[in-house]
């Protein structure tokens, strides 16, 4: 918790703002930075990352496209390799599927199949949908399909420090990057520094200390890990949150020291389990932390059906803190209190989506 | 229909695009209040595009839309009911609230939506594929808009048809737009129906605001690909009246002018047909009233149907994954 004088110090932005500076920032300090995209120029500008850097740079640097996914793949790989630094954008990460045999075929490998002597350097940005009964192809979220392939660099920033912090970093590596934001982040606020920074690529956040369980949450799951921890601090238990932040590389010391004090784990993502991030992390805690396990790893993800449309669905498809808070407390052999998850969850979402 | 005296079928043509109107109209009213929870397109101002191909085609025929499908939907058939309980979420909708607005399906009267770009495009073209393998007479068609005509998908399935002499009729629903952005911004000058006659079949372009254009031209495709011409592509030219998703009219907003829109409006597909059959008496006014009011009530009942029908269990969450 931050005392009141640190928050006066804070500036705060959106995350939806946050990506937006990042954007005008990366291409005012490289000329060869550009944007392309279904919608880059139009005036909701992908819920408003794109609009300034559309009014500052005009259609030459923010450049419209056709729905053309694949190709539009290909033609970023190609400009990378003569030096330029493109930002290609989907407002669903859901869209990435007609984009993938470029992005797996061609720029994930490009380097190592060339021998190391050429490197692909784009950012792709992916966007999670959620809610509103967006349905079965627009609420997907689809970051271990990435982390399968050796090659990417995947980031899923939960806070709006992130948000920006990792498109400056993915503009400085010459490696092809994956940015999966979540849409429902996009109003929230956060401390975001004026200067232009990077947010490392492999190096974890420790956003709560404990020490009874770890908790690795990706994206809008490690702010359902917060609330969680809020929750079991009441009830005695000491959650420590773990936010990834990079998918891969992964930063696996963070995560295998945490479980070697703790000797417990969770891993909450915003997908499905199987073959999923948490899948890897659970796999990665067994394999090097066996001997200090307490207790089985456990996983929290969406259920194991596509997303339904219906909010009755939706409610049941969807884990939250809460799913977080009763895990722990089975977990550590307690009777959850059910009093202190007892706030309904009111999903006040209307779009725009 | 074709055998049908001509004025019988402006009159059910009228009476279809109407209802639709009036289906569209209703649920955009009661969309802010929170009921109906999944992103609608709209077709208000596009039905004479799904109306007037539908009514050329049998019940043995395939139809594939995309996420702009309400209008697909009613012109072939689909149950207003189902459809209403499945936008209001319910067990009883016709996907079990599982495909909401822009996913709308019912196998029984072989019609699908999806809300990918280009992604039923390849698969009405396999319904044909499939159809042509088997010596049947049926054809699919396929609806998509100006920007899924982008995708890459959309290009290979022409290929492939063409190659194949697939019995399947694209039809491109030109509203100019791909969600905010001109199709000037997205595709050389030279129109989509141009490019696709260089495939060496029959190409065209209809008025898609004039319901009896889009029928004539139809029927006249659909009976050529019944008779084994391969595919035929049909560009309606259309325009949306409302916001790209969602029930509002968004004339002050920078992508298009209100001028823009009116001018649009005035070319209303409905309103212009109801016009000439009043005039030449094939309607009165007080038919049309009555029209209106069975349809008003129609609209009630569906309603009623979707507020009263249960919530889908916890346990339908799980199935029909396999
Ligand atoms: C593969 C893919 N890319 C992008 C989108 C986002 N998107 C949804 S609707 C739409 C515009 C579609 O325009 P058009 O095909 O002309 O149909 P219209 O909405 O005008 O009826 C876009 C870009 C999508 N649904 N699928």
């Amino acid at each position: 918790m931050y005392t009141e004088k640190r928050e006066t110090k804070k500036r705060l932005l959106t995350y939806a703002n946050a990506i937006s500076e990042a954007h005008v920032q990366t291409m005012r300090n490289d000329p060869d930075c550009f944007i392309m995209g279904l919608g880059v120029t139009d005036y909701k500008g992908i819920f408003g990352t794109t609009i300034s850097a559309f009014k500052r740079f005009g259609p030459k640097r923010v450049i419209e496209t056709p729905a053309s996914e694949n190709a539009l793949t290909g033609i970023t790989i190609g400009a990378s390799l003569t030096g330029k630094r493109p930002v290609l954008i989907h407002a669903r990460n859901d869209f990435m599927f007609l984009a993938l045999d470029q992005m797996i075929n061609g720029a994930s490998k490009w380097k190592y199949m060339y021998g190391g002597k050429s490197s692909v350097s784009f950012v792709i940005r992916g966007i999670i949908g959620k809610g509103w009964g967006q349905g079965p192809t627009h609420s997907q979220s689809i970051q271990s399909v990435f982390m399968h392939f050796p090659g990417l660099y995947i980031a899923m920033p939960s806070t709006p420090y992130d948000a920006k912090g990792f498109i400056v970093s993915s503009l400085s590596e010459n490696v092809p990057c994956v940015i999966i934001e979540h849409r429902r982040l996009y109003d929230t606020f956060g401390d975001v520094p004026k200067k232009i920074y990077k947010s490392k690529f492999g190096k974890a956040r420790v956003i709560k200390k404990g020490s009874d369980i770890t908790l690795v949450a990706t994206s809008i799951m490690a702010m359902e890990g917060v609330k969680a921890y809020i929750a079991l601090k009441k009830m005695g238990i000491s959650l420590e949150v773990i936010d990834p932040r990079s998918l891969r590389p992964l930063d696996k010391d963070t995560i295998l020291r945490s479980v070697r004090k703790t000797g417990r784990l969770i891993v909450a993502d915003t997908s499905w389990t199987t073959c999923g991030f948490s899948s890897e992390v659970a796999a990665l805690a067994s394999g090097e932390t066996f001997k200090y396990l307490k207790s089985p790893i456990k996983r929290i993800g969406v259920a194991d059906c596509p997303s339904p449309v219906s909010f009755k669905l939706e409610e049941k498809f969807y884990p939250t803190y809460k799913d977080i808070f009763i895990e722990c407390c089975k977990m550590l052999n307690k009777t959850p209190d059910l009093g202190l998850i007892a706030d309904p969850i009111i999903d006040s979402f209307k779009g725009p989506y | 229909m074709a055998a049908k005296n001509i004025d019988t079928v402006k009159k059910t043509l009228l009476r279809e695009m109407l209802r639709i109107r009036m289906i569209e109209e209703r649920i955009a009213e009661i969309y802010p209040r929170g009921e109906i929870r999944t992103p609608a397109h709209f077709s208000i101002g596009q039905e004479a595009v799904s109306v007037g191909v539908c009514a050329a085609l049998g019940k043995d025929d395939w139809v594939f839309n995309s996420h702009r499908c309400h209008a697909g939907y009613l012109a072939r058939g689909g149950s207003l009911s189902s459809m209403m309980a499945e936008l209001f979420g319910r067990s009883t909708g016709v996907c079990g609230g599982k495909s909401g607005s822009a996913h709308l399906a019912s196998p029984k009267i072989n019609m699908y939506s999806a809300p990918i770009l280009g992604a039923l495009i390849p698969v009405g073209v396999g319904v044909g594929f499939s159809f042509a393998m088997d010596g049947k007479k049926n054809i699919a068609v396929v609806f998509f808009g100006d920007a899924a005509f982008e995708e890459g998908v959309c290009a290979e399935s022409i290929n492939f048809a063409v190659l194949k002499k697939v019995p399947v009729l694209f039809v491109c629903e030109n509203n100019f737009f791909s969600s905010h952005t001109h199709i000037k911004y997205r595709q050389p000058a030279i129109p989509i129906y141009k490019r696709v006659k260089s495939y060496g079949i029959e190409a065209l372009r209809v008025d898609g605001m004039d319901v009896m254009e889009v029928y004539k031209a139809s029927a006249r495709l659909v009976k050529k690909i019944r008779d084994g011409s391969g595919p035929l592509f049909m560009e309606c030219t259309t325009y949306r009246f409302l916001e790209h998703v969602g029930p509002n009219f968004d004339f002050n907003n920078p992508y298009r002018t209100e001028k823009e829109v009116r001018m649009w409006m005035r070319r209303c597909p409905i309103a212009r047909l109801r016009r000439r059959l009043l005039k030449d008496n094939t309607v009165t006014e007080k038919e049309l009233e009555s029209m209106a009011e069975k349809i008003s009530l129609e609209i009630d009942g569906s309603l009623d149907y979707a507020r009263k029908s249960p919530w889908p269990e916890d346990e339908d969450l799980l199935k029909d994954v396999y």
